[in-house]
């Protein structure tokens, strides 16, 4: 065990990052035309970054497995960017930004790097807003601003529920303009398959062209890995279908330390599973947290409709528990409070496993506002309500839309049922204050990386981190290590460390198709996922967490010997690109249960069913584990090997997080 | 809502690869759920192809719930299926009942390409971005964003337009397979912003430029596309396309401005 250089500059916590800036080492416009980067992945970190650097001058070869850079799931984020912008003249500030980041993430983040985050947040809308992306305004022709979880003042921005749509298009835009500039060179329907890496240092990848099937080696002299989450481990999830830990997975092998692999943040407000065939779920997002109200009935087993249950026979739980944050308590504290309350027998609807979030009152509150607002003096109370539910189809509407589809219940006339769904995963690559891994030239960012979010993320920061690292972090930091690197010459990619890497891709390959067994992907990956929600979800103890790395090692075991993958290599193979994901997926599953063995604490999504409060809050044992588990890569069916990096907090004094 | 199950018949279209003639298969599918999206309803036959040694259907997907734009079926005749702003995985099986028979092929336009069964090229809509669809600033350059008010009716029609998911139903829909609904949703977003201004001439005549070379059919006013949007780009993008059009070329505007 040994502890880790996080090289957070030395100074006062505000004075870091300018310090750093003024102080890195630069490349000249001359020499960051012969420098080549590798980019994988291009959601809101990866365009970002991909943009950006393009921008600079240096040459950049983006990659994602989806068929455009433009469909990377940072897309379906919906409800929005923080930003300390204080344009609300609410007491907003980048040190509160920064200390609701670190009290939400339960004081398992960084201080350096979330206060970084914090001071670059109000320049990511700029840029944004400069691109043209569609930001929600007032009347006046300025910004608008809504609440989030976790926080009291108004600081997110938002484009209705689509917000994650229009930065990513921003971003995208930005990256095809490079492209038409020839600065970036853009690789779709590509999925990295290996890192490659000389004397120590990452020096290429290889990828397969999931069209043709081929294998090929690109050279770089920096390796960027913006490959997004791995909730998918989870088989059911919010992700999208592709989302996958594949190139995080194999830069972890290339010697990359995985940080803090078991912090998942689970969602509270997602549509509940409604049978054996799901293959993904829905979030609705946290922003209805800021309108509609969390309920449960009073008595165990109630089967009355929500309409014929009456106000003084409904539990209004979060309000009851969290008066000063409400409904909008952060999400790890919502998600364990709707899981106490069906498991206590007061769930709703068919499978007993869902809450109510009903908006039946903030409905009848806007009609109200309007009617005083119209001065329309005595109207009927279904004309307020008429009125109240246009408000909220403003506010909301694509998302009611979306709840009808999918169940077939209208939310404007009866409560959504709601429940929670793994979401996000805040563990990642590790990385330091410049964003590279344990690998020199190997760098995380966006929700690759562990960096920012410590045991628990707040709504509306995932956007705001993957963009902070791509526009504003990494064109610095990258810099700093490219400025060495100036005299080296490209690898060729017949250099052994190329062949060999390439060698070992095919290998892997053969071996799926060669397996011919009877079971599909499919299958593991849904016996996976049901092992890592009952043993390593919302609540985990030293048994259940046992049990589960033995299942996992034996349903690896089966996998290897009893696979079926159709088709054929040189193809178009979905099935190939699944196997190859899920294979990967057994192997971190098993990483992460490891992990929260070892955390003998509950912190944030973390919750360890042996430390809580009495009445069932986590409990943190900050004496012990106030530092990131790093995890090193210990060979193929060996221990991985703790590396721990300590948590000092300078100016942040750790409390029992409180919402009451 | 009552629940229930059905049996269908699948006519999909199956097509090893770009070079090769592809065919319809028939399928029986059994027990599907009318709680079942449409994508997960194909993730069952794929299941049983799969258990019987077979390849299954090669289709793309991704977010699965309506905004990435990725799936992309032709169901009995209709881009996405019979329901009027939903895209492929937002369709739900209780449209349908027992007994059923459901067609399924891939997006026809020579300008996307077939690579496999359901699994279109749609690189052609990237490369009409690449024409003008962006502002020119680079990272670093912005000024403070309230430093520029946006009339709120200004800036959510411009929202509307920049709602597009770029899924090429309109293409899909349009007996010449235009892509006008797509391009003029990205020229509208754009010049109806103040940010868009400086580009706005060069930037439709380089994309409507593009938009033909890639071979995409002539716009005739059919008004398919905006019938089969998922998103509701509405008809009046085109109008606002087809003003910019005239506007940038009786101004001098030329190409590469």
């Amino acid at each position: 065990m040994s502890s880790l250089n996080n090289r957070i500059p030395e100074g006062p916590l505000e004075q870091k990052w300018t310090k750093y800036k003024s102080t890195c080492k630069l490349v000249n416009p001359a020499n960051k035309r012969k420098l080549e980067i590798i980019v994988v992945g291009t959601g809101l970190a990866g365009a970002s970054a991909a943009a950006t650097l393009g921008e600079l001058g240096y040459k950049v070869k983006a990659f994602c497995y989806q068929d455009s850079p433009r469909r990377a799931h940072s897309i379906a984020a919906q409800g929005g960017i923080n930003a300390a912008k204080n344009y609300q003249n609410d007491g907003d500030s980048t040190y509160r930004l920064f200390y609701d980041t670190i009290k939400g993430g339960d004081y398992r983040a960084r201080e350096g790097n979330v206060y970084r985050l914090a001071e670059v947040s109000a320049s990511i809308i700029d840029q944004c807003v400069a691109q043209g992306v569609p930001f929600a305004r007032e009347y006046g022709g300025l910004l608008s601003n809504r609440s989030f979880g976790g926080t009291q003042v108004q600081r997110t921005f938002y484009a209705a529920g689509q917000t994650g749509q229009q930065l990513l298009i921003g971003a995208y835009q930005a990256l095809e303009r490079q492209v038409a500039l020839g600065n970036v060179t853009m690789y779709a329907r590509h999925e990295m398959l290996e890192v490659v890496k000389v004397d120590g240092k990452a020096r290429g990848i290889i990828a397969r062209n999931s069209v043709t099937g081929e294998l090929e080696r690109h050279f770089g002299h920096a390796v960027l890995i913006c490959s997004g989450g791995y909730g998918n481990v989870f088989y059911l999830s919010t992700n999208a279908m592709g989302c996958n830990v594949t190139a995080a997975w194999k830069a972890h092998k290339a010697g990359a330390y995985f940080g803090n692999p078991c912090f998942t943040q689970i969602h509270p407000t997602c549509i509940p599973v409604s049978g054996d065939h799901q293959s993904k779920l829905t979030l609705m997002s946290e922003s209805l947290r800021n309108d509609g109200r969390i309920w449960v009935p009073k008595a165990q087993n109630d089967t009355r409709k929500p309409k014929d249950i009456p106000e003084e026979e409904r539990d209004y739980y979060l309000e009851r528990r969290y008066p000063a944050f409400g409904n909008l308590v952060p999400r790890d504290v919502a998600s364990r409070a709707a899981k106490e309350r069906c498991d206590a027998g007061y769930g709703v609807g068919a499978s007993k496993m869902a809450v109510y979030l009903d908006y039946a009152s903030a409905i009848e509150r806007y009609g109200a506002i309007e009617v005083s607002k119209r001065g329309m003096g005595n109207v009927d109370k279904a004309e307020i309500i008429r009125m109240g539910k246009e408000v909220v189809a403003e506010k909301y509407g694509n998302l009611f839309e979306m709840y009808e589809k999918i169940t077939g219940e209208n939310p404007y006339e009866t409560p959504m049922r709601i429940y929670p769904a793994v979401h996000y995963t805040m563990g990642g690559l590790w990385v330091d204050y410049e964003l590279m891994t344990t690998v020199p030239g190997l760098y995380a960012l966006g929700e690759a990386n562990f960096s920012d979010h410590g045991a628990n993320r707040l709504g509306a920061s995932a956007l705001m981190q993957g963009l902070a690292d791509g526009y504003f972090v990494v064109p610095y930091t990258l810099g700093n290590y490219l400025a060495d690197e100036i005299a080296t010459k490209p690898v060729s990619l017949d250099h052994p460390a190329f062949v060999e890497a390439h060698q070992h891709v095919e290998e892997r390959i053969n071996r799926f198709l060669n397996v011919k067994g009877k079971r599909s992907v499919e299958s593991f990956h849904k016996s996976l996922g049901k092992i890592m929600w009952e043993k390593c979800g919302m609540a985990r103890n030293e048994q259940g967490l046992q049990e589960a790395i033995r299942d996992i090692r034996a349903l690896r075991n089966e996998f290897w010997s009893n696979v079926f993958v159709p088709g054929e290599a040189a193809e178009l193979n979905p099935e190939l690109e699944k196997a190859g994901r899920v294979a990967d997926f057994l192997e971190l599953g098993e990483l992460m249960c490891i992990d929260a063995l070892n955390r003998n604490e509950s912190c944030g999504g973390h919750f360890r069913e042996e430390y809580q409060t009495e009445e069932g809050e986590a409990l943190r044992q900050d004496d012990l584990y106030t530092y990131v588990a790093a995890w090193q890569w210990g060979g193929e069916n060996a221990e991985p090997v703790l590396h721990k990096e300590e948590l000092n907090y300078e100016v942040v004094h750790l409390t029992a997080r409180s919402y009451k | 809502m009552e629940h229930y199950h059905m049996n269908l018949t699948l006519k999909v279209w199956r097509q090893k690869n770009k070079n090769t003639a592809g065919r319809f298969e028939t399928y029986p599918v059994q027990n599907i759920s009318s709680e079942m999206s449409f994508l997960e309803m194909i993730d069952v036959l794929n299941e049983s192809l799969v258990d019987q040694g077979q390849e299954p259907v090669a289709f793309d997907h991704d977010c699965r719930e309506g905004i990435c734009g990725t799936c992309s079926m032709y169901i009995n005749g209709r881009a996405h299926g019979p329901w009027h702003h939903t895209t492929t995985c937002q369709l739900h099986m209780r449209e349908y009942k027992n007994g059923d028979t459901i067609v399924v092929e891939p997006w026809r336009a020579n300008s996307f390409p077939v690579l496999k069964d359901l699994v279109t090229d749609r690189s052609s809509f990237d490369r009409i971005v690449q024409a003008g669809g962006y502002v020119s600033v680079n990272t670093g350059n912005a000024v403070d964003a309230n430093a520029l008010p946006i009339e709120k009716a200004k800036a959510d029609e411009s929202f509307a337009a920049a709602a597009c998911i770029g899924c090429g139903a309109c293409v899909a829909a349009c007996p010449n397979t235009s892509a006008m609904l797509f391009m003029s949703a990205k020229v509208s977003h754009l010049a109806l912003l103040p940010q868009g201004a400086p580009e706005r001439k060069g930037r439709v005549l380089n994309m409507v430029a593009q938009h033909d070379h890639e071979g995409f059919g002539t716009c005739t006013n059919i008004g398919a596309c905006e019938a089969e949007c998922p998103k509701g780009i509405s008809l009046e993008n085109i109008a606002r396309l087809n003003r910019e059009y005239v506007a940038a070329t009786f101004a001098g505007g030329s190409q590469n401005a």
